[in-house]
């Protein structure tokens, strides 16, 4: 059934008790996205280790439980993993991590983190 | 068999199953439930009547209008005006001419923006809408204030979604420098009927030159609506949320302000003579309708009047408002649920929009989870921001899910959407 597939037990847990929700000072990268549909707001901030590595990644913002749980479950996988890996995250691992198959109209609100992701280490390429 | 079974008679002694059964969606499974649609204030469903009717153009008359003397053009040139006609009666607007078609009531309301609004309004004059206008009786007027350096100001709602609209605080918003006050007949999101008709009467005793404009999107399909009455200057409506077909809308403007108006698109049709340097205008309507209109489109919004006529436009408030008044007592039943808009049905339309809160009145439930939830149930509805951002701004919640009905809508849908609401609230451990 669709709702079980979209609201999984543990994406709801991640929900209402994310991990990496927050802000961080002084971030080495920073972006933020709306998702024009729903009002959706992810922003994502990102401490980086030497410069290539993420130490640290924490999101806030407001908006449906797909859309904060992805952000949630993102912030955390891309801890340790240095900015090419990253670079090469698609839609795919993204919905993998999530650990659900959202219709059309919902698929935005999964891949709004992945979006902002995008958008904060595209600011790095720019910088450097 | 149409899935939903109607238990009680309505007040209004309308056949409502009879009604279903011109509605072939209807049947439709949706995750294997019954469909039951409360979106109508995003669209209306279609009857055969209207199907049909756009189906018998295209397969027998399909010619284009005003410009052959052949059999099929006088037929579809005959079948287009007779749609102008009932459109102008259905509303009793008076002379037809003084209907305009456009493609909906966000080409309408840009058309007034462009043809009457880059010549009348100036450098520091003052533009008045409302706190509950839909985005498209908002962005042509900001877009109108930003190029010519001109004004928007706004009436407040109060906490029940009401205009405040008393004479002191509106005293204080028309002024000699307001050239136009646009606001809607009945809200979108709140399902507040504004009082058109003291406002339009209010507003010209302040001053007499401001010119009205009236968004009727959410009032022609669902109540008896008397232009003559109310006597605005402009009145705009869209067919789809009326049991006709996308891309046809409506643009009432009083004759003597068309006839002075610039038309808004130039091409053929609007045109009377053309040389090479020069052409006049043709006559009103005509020259706001440029090229080939929607002709299909048109014939079958004079079906879906036709349709509202036949089942008369007092029974759809009346059922309308019956199902309001059970939804709200129904929903509150729901705990942690809160609706917003005015408490009293008579002065709202069949629209409530609601959230799932926690303790703290936070939105606990955002609209597009329950939205979803509601959707695995078979039950269609509407979550977000409406095309109202600044209203929730007003309203401080980021969204909103919201319920709207038709004649085809039954207390048994209500039923089964509450059912749904109280598993979204399981799913979310609420
Ligand atoms: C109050 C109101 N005005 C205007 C519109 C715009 O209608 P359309 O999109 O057909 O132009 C809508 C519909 O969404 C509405 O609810």
């Amino acid at each position: 059934m669709i709702e079980d597939l979209l609201y999984r037990e543990e994406l709801l847990e991640v929900f209402q008790n994310p991990k990496n929700r927050g802000k961080i000072a002084n971030p080495d990268l920073e972006a933020k996205l709306l998702n024009p549909l729903c009002g959706d707001v992810v922003t994502l901030q990102i401490k980086l280790n030497g410069g290539k590595v993420v130490q640290k990644a924490v999101f806030s913002g407001n908006g449906c439980a797909i859309s904060q749980a992805s952000a949630s479950l993102l912030a955390e996988n891309i801890e340790g993993k240095n900015l090419e890996q990253i670079r090469k995250l698609k839609s795919n691992d993204i919905l993998a991590l999530v650990g659900i198959n959202p219709t059309p109209a919902r698929m935005k609100c999964a891949l709004l983190s992945l979006d902002v992701l995008m958008e904060a280490i595209k600011q790095n390429g720019s910088k450097s | 068999m149409s899935a939903t079974v109607v238990k009680q008679k309505p007040k209004t002694g309308l056949n409502i199953r009879k009604i279903r059964a011109d509605f072939p969606i209807l049947n439709r499974k949706i995750h294997g439930k019954p469909l039951i649609y409360l979106d109508n204030a995003a669209t209306s469903q279609k009857p055969n009547q209207v199907i049909d009717s756009i189906v018998d153009y295209y397969k027998n008359y399909n010619a284009n209008v005003h410009r052959g003397v052949h059999t099929l053009s006088e037929e579809a040139t005959e079948a287009y005006e007779a749609s102008r006609k009932k459109v102008a009666d259905f509303i009793n607007a008076g002379d037809s001419r003084q209907v305009v078609f456009v493609k909906n009531a966000t080409e309408a309301i840009n058309l007034v923006a462009y043809s009457w609004g880059r010549t009348n309004i100036k450098k520091g004059d003052e533009i008045l809408l409302t706190d509950m206008e839909h985005h498209s009786n908002l962005v042509p007027w900001q877009r109108l204030v930003n190029e010519l350096g001109a004004k928007l100001k706004f009436i407040p709602i109060d906490e029940r979604g009401q205009l405040q609209m008393s004479k002191d605080k509106l005293q204080k918003l028309v002024t000699s420098k307001t050239k136009l006050v646009a606001f809607t007949h009945v809200s979108n999101v709140l399902g507040t009927i504004n009082p058109v008709k003291r406002i339009v009467s209010d507003i010209r005793n302040l001053n007499p030159d401001a010119k009205i404009l009236i968004d009727g999107s959410q009032a022609v399909p669902h109540m008896t609506v008397s232009i003559q009455s109310i006597n605005p200057d402009f009145y705009v409506f869209t067919g789809h949320k009326m049991l006709g077909p996308t891309g046809v809308g409506v643009l009432y403007a009083k004759k003597e302000l068309l006839e002075k108006m610039d038309p808004f698109l130039s091409g053929g049709e609007m045109i009377l003579e053309v040389e090479k340097e020069k052409s006049s205008w043709n006559y009103i309507p005509w020259k706001f309708e440029a090229g080939t209109p929607n002709i299909a489109g048109v014939i079958g919004l004079g079906a879906a009047i036709d349709y509202l006529s036949g089942i008369g436009m007092k029974n759809v408030r009346e059922h309308e408002k019956e199902l309001t008044i059970y939804a709200l007592e129904e929903l509150a039943r729901v705990n942690n649920l809160v609706t917003y808009g005015p408490e009293d049905a008579e002065r709202r339309g069949g629209v409530v929009s609601f959230n799932i809160v926690n303790e703290k009145g936070k939105v606990a439930i955002h609209p597009h989870d329950l939205a979803s939830i509601l959707d695995s149930e078979g039950v269609a509805t509407r979550s977000g921001h409406h095309c109202a951002q600044p209203l929730m701004k007003v309203l401080d919640i980021p969204a909103a899910a919201r319920i709207s009905f038709y004649i085809y809508n039954t207390k048994e849908e209500i039923d089964i959407l509450i059912t749904a609401i109280e598993k979204a609230k399981k799913i979310f451990r609420l």
